[in-house]
């Protein structure tokens, strides 16, 4: 196995698009070194990016908070700027693995291995997140949701990689949220989450989104429960529907972590839970 | 001077809380674990298994790797004894498949290479062509008359004839006139439960480094439970002798009964016979979860007579137990438990020992005991809500005193359930109001003690300091009460006092760290121990002054002359006589060897409050207290965290734990990420108020603590989950999806 641990962006560009083999990129290496360890992947060359300056960036850049690839979990939820914009994003990432695996982890890490139920991707689909990915090309930028392809696949080119990923600045008014559920209270993998990102005018909802986790190959857009949302405010017969939709929406399998009617349950008594919690703190910012 | 009923009546350092000895290494990382061994000319070995839950192995095709350079061994089952018979033969086709693979991870071969890397490639060149059989991993499907049958011939003679042959093992106690109790009762329950297969949970995996040379002279080093047991296991498979295999036991990090059994250090001998060097091997989380013993899966059904006024008439229990593809699942100990908190007339129990294509159970803390709890302890709990009674005062009106008849047969000595309820009663957390929506549950638990073979040897250093040898190894704070006990007796310092656990090669037989057996057995070891060598320092003493041994006395450290007759002399300190003893007749050794009897049962008294979230089943424990019976406690804070240990391990086995199979028998949770221990975070701050009421087998009163305290969490936790859930839970684990299918289920 190859080792690399390029300085710049663009020897990283040169070297990883120029290797044809399999390839992992290492940046946390919260996920690849287990997988390594366990024999589930065993690439001919790893490529370190934590020795990559611009990596390690993270600002607000042009309208964008710009967090790099290798910013650790633990800086993200140590932002008190960014936490009070973006709260639900924060507690995504804040509840990846322990203390110790969010010192290591990075959130593009988390994007990057596409699991169905990654806490940190709802809520940065709800926030309608963006990537910057370079290869040979040169660099473009593509929204979160429309990167994801499946479980464990993104969709980039064999000679891409995912250098940043771009917030826009949360709205006035406006507030996320991120909840999910394990059987314990840390530790865990997502059974179901779900994240959602509102905004209000005069104490009534006037944008929402609606995204659930792990209950279908990759997140899933409630549309019509947000549109039922809007213009209320959260009434009990609102919540009431919007709960069953959710239930509807939701397409989860049947396995160790849960069936499908447990999921599908928990999908519509979350949704309500985030909607709940992220309406609450836009009232509070207003 | 009879040194042999002396004890001391009030403590000097038993009762106390002195630093544990084993502290800074452990919190340092430089203890030395089951994987922290090295030798020069190290290979690692690694092992291949079944994928298949129930398959023929038609041939095993090792031809890949005969001409592969880095690997140094390969091994099947013909490197092994091939005349064992017994529970030999059981071990041996255990951890090494004969011509079936039982269970999904059943172990087919094993290979050394110089790196980890290379040996686990090295198994994907071995070919085994398999004949996949049927299979059954529930226990009720395996009694069935069309299961597929594991093994014929294993069921031993208390069998009735006619059964399937999964079934092997049959258990009856009891006494009275159990049709005629029901008779007498005002209100009758009766109802099935099930529980699931939990694992130990041990957060270090098994791991061991051997040497076989061609002489045939072996060593080990190894984590386990019982050093002296792998001794004689690994003898008997290999057919070497058990004094030419030496073994040490590393530190342990967590057993819980699961390394009572040997699984690899054979497997790593053999490899090393045949490569002529050292071989390591570290199991693997996913290898433990498969292929080492978590306790048996249950289906029990439990019917219980009361009257109006709590007393029970009658109680009956079947308690089916798996325990994977081999007889001796604690079928027996289920069914002597399930009542023994109760004075019953009438009382009927029965076990079935049953196999199933699952990997060989092992003892998991008091094993058997907490499923049969949490059958019986529910019904206790229902009748106290269909006839208004108080949870305590009922299980007072029943409980168990000295001289009672016990439900598996003998009487009851001194014992202190009684004490445990009486100190629920008023214990502040069973005063606290119940918060709106938290359910409160009590249990009872039992749990038996028992001796063993146990040997120690106590040496006087010329400094006058103690060193201690003991055969069992430390699996709960045991050195530390140990010492404590040495510096007691011989009245120096407990910093003055070593304690080690001795390899094979240094003491005679010592039986495993189990059955809660240490402080009890090798703790009356060692006051034994201590009392010799007093009589030794006597002995010496009236030497050195010329006086017969009955002039002279042991007070408080010294020896001293008996009276005005035996002369003027200044009384002599151990260190005194340490000092010379080289001159005075040589080393100053205390032993003990012996099977003691005496053990002491305990009970425990379990409190909790749990609030069950009804929208997605989630339960938090919000409160815990344990209370428990100690006899005497040695080290109170070692015998706190057996307390805690306990309900921390029971509220992981009762909410979220369990082994789940595909439909192919194969395990799909084998890792922590889906095998749910509790995190901490998951755990409230547990209570524990320690009771003492002396066992009159044991010169300080011990009784055994490791184990009671796994007893009563599944059902005081189901008590308190159905409570707030308003749902009775009847099947364990009570995790969110099966908690909101029942409330489901009751609502439809």
């Amino acid at each position: 196995m190859k080792y690399e641990a390029p300085e710049t962006i663009d020897q990283a560009i040169d070297i990883y698009s120029k290797f044809n083999g399999s390839k992992k990129i290492l940046a946390g290496g919260t996920d690849v070194l287990v997988q390594l360890r366990t024999d589930i992947v065993r690439p001919e060359m790893v490529m370190n990016i934590k020795k990559i300056n611009s990596l390690h960036e993270f600002c607000i850049v042009d309208g964008y908070w710009k967090i790099g690839a290798a910013v650790s979990a633990s800086k993200i939820t140590k932002n008190t700027a960014f936490i009070s914009e973006w709260p639900g994003i924060a507690e995504g990432v804040g509840l990846i693995g322990s203390t110790q695996i969010q010192n290591r982890a990075t959130l593009v890490g988390n994007l990057s291995n596409a699991s169905p139920a990654a806490d940190g991707i709802p809520a940065l689909v709800a926030a309608n997140a963006k990537v910057e990915i370079v290869g040979q090309q040169g660099s473009r930028v593509k929204d979160v949701y429309s990167l994801i392809e499946g479980p464990g696949k993104l969709h980039l080119s064999k000679d891409e990689f995912i250098t940043h990923i771009l917030i826009p600045l949360q709205r006035d008014r406006s507030a996320d949220c991120y909840l999910r559920f394990i059987p314990r209270t840390e530790m865990d993998i997502a059974v179901v989450g779900c994240g959602v990102n509102l905004s209000v005018k005069n104490q009534s909802i006037s944008s929402a989104k609606i995204v659930l986790g792990a209950v279908g190959p990759k997140v899933i857009f409630a549309d019509e429960a947000a549109e039922l949302v809007l213009n209320s405010r959260l009434d009990k017969d609102v919540i009431l529907k919007l709960q069953r939709m959710c239930e509807e929406i939701a397409t989860p399998i049947s396995d160790k972590r849960g069936s499908i009617r447990f999921r599908r349950q928990v999908a519509g008594v979350l949704a309500k839970r985030a909607l709940q919690k992220a309406y609450a703190r836009a009232l509070e910012v207003s | 001077m009879a040194f042999d009923n002396v004890s001391a009546k009030s403590f000097k350092v038993v009762g106390t809380r002195p630093e544990r000895p084993d502290g800074i290494e452990k919190v340092t990382g430089q203890a030395r674990f089951g994987a922290d061994a090295y030798l020069p000319g190290m290979l690692h070995g690694a092992i291949l298994r079944s994928p298949h839950a129930h398959a023929k192995i038609l041939s095993i095709d090792i031809s890949a790797l005969e001409n592969d350079k880095s690997v140094k061994a390969v091994v099947t089952r013909n490197d092994f004894e091939c005349n064992l018979t017994g529970e030999d033969w059981n071990i041996l086709e255990n951890i090494m498949a004969g011509e079936k693979a039982l269970y999904d991870g059943h172990a087919i071969a094993a290979v050394a290479c110089s790196s980890l890397l290379e040996a686990k490639d090295a198994l994907k060149k071995i070919i085994v062509q398999y004949e996949i059989l049927p299979h059954v991993t529930d226990v009720e499907e395996a009694m069935k008359e069309n299961a597929p049958v594991i093994r014929e011939g294993s069921a031993r003679s208390s069998v009735p004839k006619g059964m399937h042959p999964n079934i092997v093992g049959y258990h009856e106690s009891g006494h009275g006139d159990v049709e005629a109790g029901f008779k007498e009762a005002d209100l009758i329950l009766e109802e099935n439960f099930r529980t699931e297969a939990a694992h130990q949970g041990y957060i270090e995996p098994h791991a061991c480094l051997a040497t076989m040379m061609p002489d045939g002279k072996g060593e080990v080093w190894c984590c386990t439970q019982g050093h002296f047991n792998v001794a004689k296991v690994c003898a008997k498979l290999l057919g070497s002798d058990a004094s030419q295999i030496r073994v040490t036991a590393s530190e342990i990090g967590g057993g819980f009964g699961g390394k009572t059994a040997v699984f690899i250090e054979p497997v790593a001998l053999a490899l090393s016979k045949k490569a002529t060097h050292p071989v390591k091997i570290v199991m693997s989380r996913n290898e433990i979860f498969r292929a080492t013993g978590p306790t048996s899966s249950t289906s029990m059904h439990v019917k219980i007579g009361m009257k109006k006024n709590g007393k029970i008439t009658a109680a009956e229990g079947t308690f089916k137990l798996q325990g994977g593809a081999f007889p001796g699942s604690p079928m027996a100990e289920s069914a002597m438990c399930a009542f023994a908190p109760y004075e019953l007339d009438n009382v009927r129990s029965v076990g079935w020992d049953v196999m199933c294509n699952r990997p060989k159970q092992a003892a998991y803390r008091a094993p058997g005991s907490p499923m049969a709890a949490f059958a019986v302890e529910s019904i206790i709990d229902e009748f106290c809500k269909r006839l208004k009674l108080d949870p305590i005062e009922v299980r007072l009106i029943n409980a168990v005193t000295e001289g009672s008849k016990s439900s598996y047969g003998p009487k009851f000595q001194r014992i202190g359930l009684v004490e445990t309820l009486e100190a629920a009663k008023s214990h502040p957390h069973y005063a606290a109001p119940i918060e709106r929506g938290v359910g409160r549950g009590i249990s009872c638990g039992f749990w038996f003690n028992f001796g063993g073979e146990t040997c120690v040897s106590l040496a006087l250093s010329e400094d006058g300091t103690a060193s201690l040898s003991v055969g069992t190894p430390d699996i709960g704070g045991s050195r530390a009460s140990m010492s404590q006990i040495v510096s007691e007796e011989l009245n120096i310092p407990y910093e003055k006092v070593r304690a080690t656990v001795a390899d094979t090669a240094t003491l005679g037989y010592n039986e495993i760290s189990h059955g809660s057996r240490v402080t009890f057995a090798t703790g009356l070891a060692t006051i034994k121990a201590a009392q010799d060598m007093k009589k030794k320092l006597c002995l010496r003493a009236a030497k050195v002054w010329g006086l017969d041994e009955e002039a002279v006395y042991w007070e408080e450290g010294y020896v001293k002359p008996a009276g005005p007759n035996a002369g003027d002399h200044e009384p002599l300190s151990i260190a005194d006589i340490a000092k010379t003893m080289g001159r005075t007749g040589g080393p100053i050794v205390g032993h003990y060897e012996a099977s003691p009897e005496g053990a002491g049962v305990s009970f425990a008294t379990h409190i909790v409050d749990a609030k069950v979230d009804k929208e997605t089943g989630f339960t938090s424990i919000e409160r815990y207290t344990v209370i428990q019976d100690a006899g005497k406690a040695i080290h109170p804070s070692y015998v706190e965290g057996q307390f805690q240990g306990g309900a921390a391990q029971g509220i992981g086995w009762a909410l979220n734990e369990e082994y789940i199979y595909d439909k192919k028998g194969i395990l799909q949770n084998a890792g922590f990420l889906d095998y749910r221990i509790p995190v901490a975070s998951d755990l409230p701050k547990i209570d524990t108020e320690i009771i003492e009421v002396p066992n009159p087998g044991h010169p300080y009163g011990v009784r055994g603590v490791g184990e009671t305290s796994i007893c009563p969490p599944l059902a005081a936790i189901a008590n308190a989950v159905s409570s707030s859930a308003g749902i009775r839970m009847k099947q364990l684990p009570m995790s969110p999806p099966k908690i909101l299918e029942a409330m489901d289920d009751n609502n439809g």
